[in-house]
């Protein structure tokens, strides 16, 4: 006998791929649910509606490149909604205000809010070496109240919300005639999720930042012994997530021709849950931006496809629960035992 | 004569008032393997901070090639080829070893976009360079102990090292992995490189290093070539006190019944038709390699292994140990090699930590009586003897010995009969190995405990048991009998050479 109750138990082959892959376990759940969902109602596979699906990717994907890069360090970002809608409020608020219409500019300063309350993050996690749970709780309160509270709770509707910034969303890739006659676009915005992914990829993967990411979320102690600043990191991802949150938020009111200050509560557990279907390590060190793009791709397919399978969508928050559950249960049972 | 590669003279550090180095000189020269020992506590892993910059010193002067270096920060220190090896390795476990051998030079070289095909070539003439084989593209938390301490030394010697410290390097191996590292920290030393080992294993001091210093308190209290040493002379450098070695002797009654019979016992794949028997206070050892069915004997015996064949008997009637509370029920205690990490409650009292496997006990109707609880407390940390003058004290505050003490102690609440421990003193200091040991065997006297004492110290094993079982691949291959009183050291350690010469003979 070879194997001690040290050693790390003999997988087969199989397993042992899925375990270093997670891209390939939710590819695959993606692809049965997909098979699945379409033989229950062939209707899924309409244009309309898949090019609808991939638009729905576009907020919760972006988002969760800024949260995994953040679970990837080993810490856990919960603030970001709140930081998204007060981004996109305040923009566009004060593009009324102005009475501005434009698209380049507000984002920039969209971008900027979320950037700037990123850092905020980062500053209490580092200086007061705070656990980033707590920290990314108090900051997204505070912001969401001091969002009500001071700036206003009205909701901005179409005939206020400007015009530059939803002609800006409605751009559409292609356009497809359906077998009905209705005419279906792609929403271009899912171009501009792609972008975004390919840049946080190409971040994480080949520079210097991006590895520090991953060593960090490995073992601090070794990443500071090694020589990697710390903090700096840290910093750069809450900072980064951040700034993916404001200029996100700004994106959504765009998308959905509506300015509501109580919008998107509750939706960090969608995105956290996306991430963890991804393959990403709730202890940190492990995921990719090719898992979460499927995680999110298939919680949203299952989350929406609930509703042409004629279910009542309050189960979609039940569904979204027993992802996370499940995700991470599966995580846990990979990272068991590792490093201790 | 030339200037020394390291000297340190006169060096002092304090810490919130506590003298850590107090007057410390050394000189280590080039290419030799340098031990540093002394037990925790002494000031062993400051001095490695001083000499690696991580910690400044109050005064005193740092040398390098005979020129003084001023302030040593941790970027000197590696400048000057001063690279240190941590007990814990700061690897990343969940990178490969091909990007932990790597990233340190991608971060030396200031680079902002890593290229992977460089990363690889690196990677690939460390490997090279120490001469072993590693699997590139494993990550690194998938790798045995030994498979992460080569990384480590692999990842120490692409920054071209005049002097490698190597922390307790030995902590986590077994006897064979321990032979390896010792070949290669050899052949890194024929390649010019001082090697500064730290530990507080004497026989291994003996076999490595050409020269030894040993701290006590801060202070060097014993330094010289290693042929001035021998193993008592360094235990009382270490200690500032004989411990005297006096094997233990069972002295029971041969024709009582046996404590603990155990038959055929088989696990599939672990244990193969183990049959010994245990009786009242005699405390018997168990050696044998990492993965020779050891650790899955005292899991069998603590009811973990539920679906065994063969039989079980204690005090004469078969039991069925199917589950921990069956074990627990026949008054079975187990203490796991990994006590450390999984057995405390750190941020707790040592009162509170001693009494939490007994809250049943101490409880009626689900509310504790608190005036037994401090009572079994106080009587604990007495029979351990755990050095704190009161138990309310956090469990932290204690030395790795007492908090080892403190493990063993909670399981003696429970009354048991038999007490299975793993590694008993691993990672413990000389003097706290020698209390826990005697705290054993009063223990095994007075109470008639059987002890299975599991370990890969074998000056332990052959000091602390009454009898040895060898075992390897799941069977018992051999059993040693005890050192009569009368043979004393001498025949400690020719008991310990056959133990050592059939564990050689497994490989």
């Amino acid at each position: 006998m070879s194997a001690t109750l040290n050693a790390p138990p003999v997988r087969s082959g199989i397993a042992r791929t899925l375990l270093r892959r997670p891209e390939i376990a939710v590819a695959s759940l993606a692809l049965v649910s997909m098979l699945a969902i379409g033989a229950i109602n062939p209707a899924f596979w309409s244009a309309g509606n898949l090019f609808s699906l991939l638009r729905a990717n576009v907020i919760i994907g972006i988002l969760s490149l800024g949260v995994m890069m953040i679970m990837l360090s080993g810490g856990i970002d919960v603030s970001f909604p709140a930081f998204a809608i007060a981004a996109m409020y305040v923009t566009i608020k004060t593009m009324i205000a102005w009475n501005y219409d434009g698209v380049v500019l507000p984002f920039i300063g969209a971008t900027a809010i979320g950037l700037l309350l990123g850092l905020v993050n980062a500053l209490f996690v580092t200086r007061l070496k705070m656990i980033p749970l707590i920290v990314t709780l108090g900051t997204g309160t505070a912001v969401r109240g001091f969002l009500l509270g001071v700036i206003g709770v009205s909701t901005i509707n179409i005939d206020h919300m400007p015009q530059a910034l939803i002609g800006f969303a409605r751009t559409d890739l292609i356009d497809v005639t359906q077998a009905n006659g209705q005419h279906v676009g792609l929403s271009a915005m899912v171009l501009v999720y792609l972008v975004l992914a390919l840049g946080v990829h190409l971040m994480l993967r080949h520079t210097l930042i991006g590895r520090s990411i991953y060593a960090l979320g490995g073992g601090e102690e070794a990443a500071r012994r090694a020589g990697f600043s710390v903090p700096g990191t840290v910093f750069f991802i809450y900072g980064l997530a951040g700034a993916l949150a404001g200029f996100t938020g700004l994106l959504h009111g765009s998308m959905i021709w509506i300015a509501n200050p109580h919008d998107m509560a509750g939706l960090e557990l969608d995105v956290i849950a996306a991430v963890v279907l991804g393959g990403a390590s709730i202890f940190g060190g492990r995921g990719s931006v090719l898992g979460t793009m499927l995680g999110v791709f298939t919680l949203v397919m299952l989350t929406n496809s609930l509703i042409i399978m004629h279910i009542d969508t309050t189960w979609q928050r039940i569904v979204t629960g027993a992802i996370v559950i499940v995700a991470a249960a599966i995580t846990s049972w990979r990272d068991r035992g590792r490093s201790a | 004569m030339p200037a020394p590669l390291l000297e340190l003279r006169d060096i002092a550090k304090h810490f919130a008032g506590v003298k850590a180095l107090d007057g410390v000189s050394l000189a280590i020269q080039p290419g030799e393997i340098h031990c540093l020992a002394g037990e925790n506590g002494s000031g062993k892993s400051t001095l490695i901070k001083v000499v690696s910059g991580v910690n400044s010193v109050d005064s005193g002067e740092i040398l390098i090639d005979g020129e003084p270096v001023g302030h040593m920060t941790p970027r000197l220190a590696i400048a000057r080829g001063v690279q240190v090896i941590y007990q814990d390795f700061s690897l990343f476990g969940n990178l490969t070893v091909a990007e932990n051998l790597s990233i340190g030079a991608e971060l030396r070289e200031r680079r902002r976009i890593v290229s992977w095909r460089r990363m690889r070539a690196h990677a690939e003439s460390a490997v090279r360079r120490l001469g072993v084989q590693l699997d590139l593209d494993a990550t690194v938390d998938s790798l045995p102990t030994s498979g992460r301490q080569l990384v480590a030394i692999a990842r120490a010697l692409m920054a071209d090292p005049r002097l490698l410290i190597m922390d307790e390097p030995t902590t986590a191996l077994t006897g064979r992995e321990v032979a390896t590292l010792f070949g290669v920290v050899r052949d890194i030393q024929a390649r010019g490189i001082a090697v500064l080992f730290v530990s507080h294993k004497m026989r291994e001091m003996l076999d490595i290093s050409e020269r030894l210093t040993v701290l006590r308190s801060g202070r060097v209290v014993a330094a010289g070539p290693i042929g001035q040493f021998d193993e008592p002379a360094i235990t009382r450098a270490m200690t500032g006190s004989d411990i005297a070695e006096d094997p233990y002797v069972w002295s029971g009654d041969d024709a009582a019944p046996n404590l603990l019979e155990v038959e055929g016992l088989t696990v599939p794949g672990e244990l193969d038709a183990v049959s010994f028997s245990i009786r009242p206070g005699e405390i018997v050892g168990v050696s044998g390699l990492l993965g020779s069915g050891r650790t899955e004997l005292a899991l069998a015996l603590f009811g973990m292994r539920p679906t065994y064949a063969g039989t079980i008997r204690m005090d004469g009637a078969p039991v069925r140990l199917d589950s921990v509370q069956a074990a627990i029920a026949r008054r079975i205690a187990y203490v796991p090699e990994d006590r450390l990490t999984e057995g405390l409650f750190l941020p707790e009292t040592i009162d509170r930590n001693i009494i939490v496997t007994a809250l049943p006990r101490l409880s009626r109707f689900g509310v504790m009586r608190m005036r037994d609880a401090a009572a079994a407390a106080a009587r604990t940390i007495r029979d351990m003897a755990i050095a704190t003058p009161t138990g309310d004290r956090p469990v932290t505050q204690l030395s790795g010995g007492n908090q080892q003490r403190v493990v063993i102690g909670r399981w003696l609440l429970q009354d048991p009969r038999l007490l299975i421990l793993n590694g008993p003193t691993v990672g413990v200091d000389v003097g706290s190995k020698a209390g826990i040991h005697r705290a054993i065997r009063a223990l095994a006297r007075a109470r008639g405990l059987g002890v299975l004492m599991i370990s890969d110290d074998l000056p332990e094993l052959v000091g602390q048991c009454s009898r040895v079982l060898v075992m390897h691949r799941g069977r018992l291959t051999a059993e040693l009998p005890g050192v009569p009183a009368e043979h004393g050291a001498a025949g400690l350690r020719a008991t310990e050479r056959a133990l050592s010469d059939r564990l050689k003979a497994l490989v």
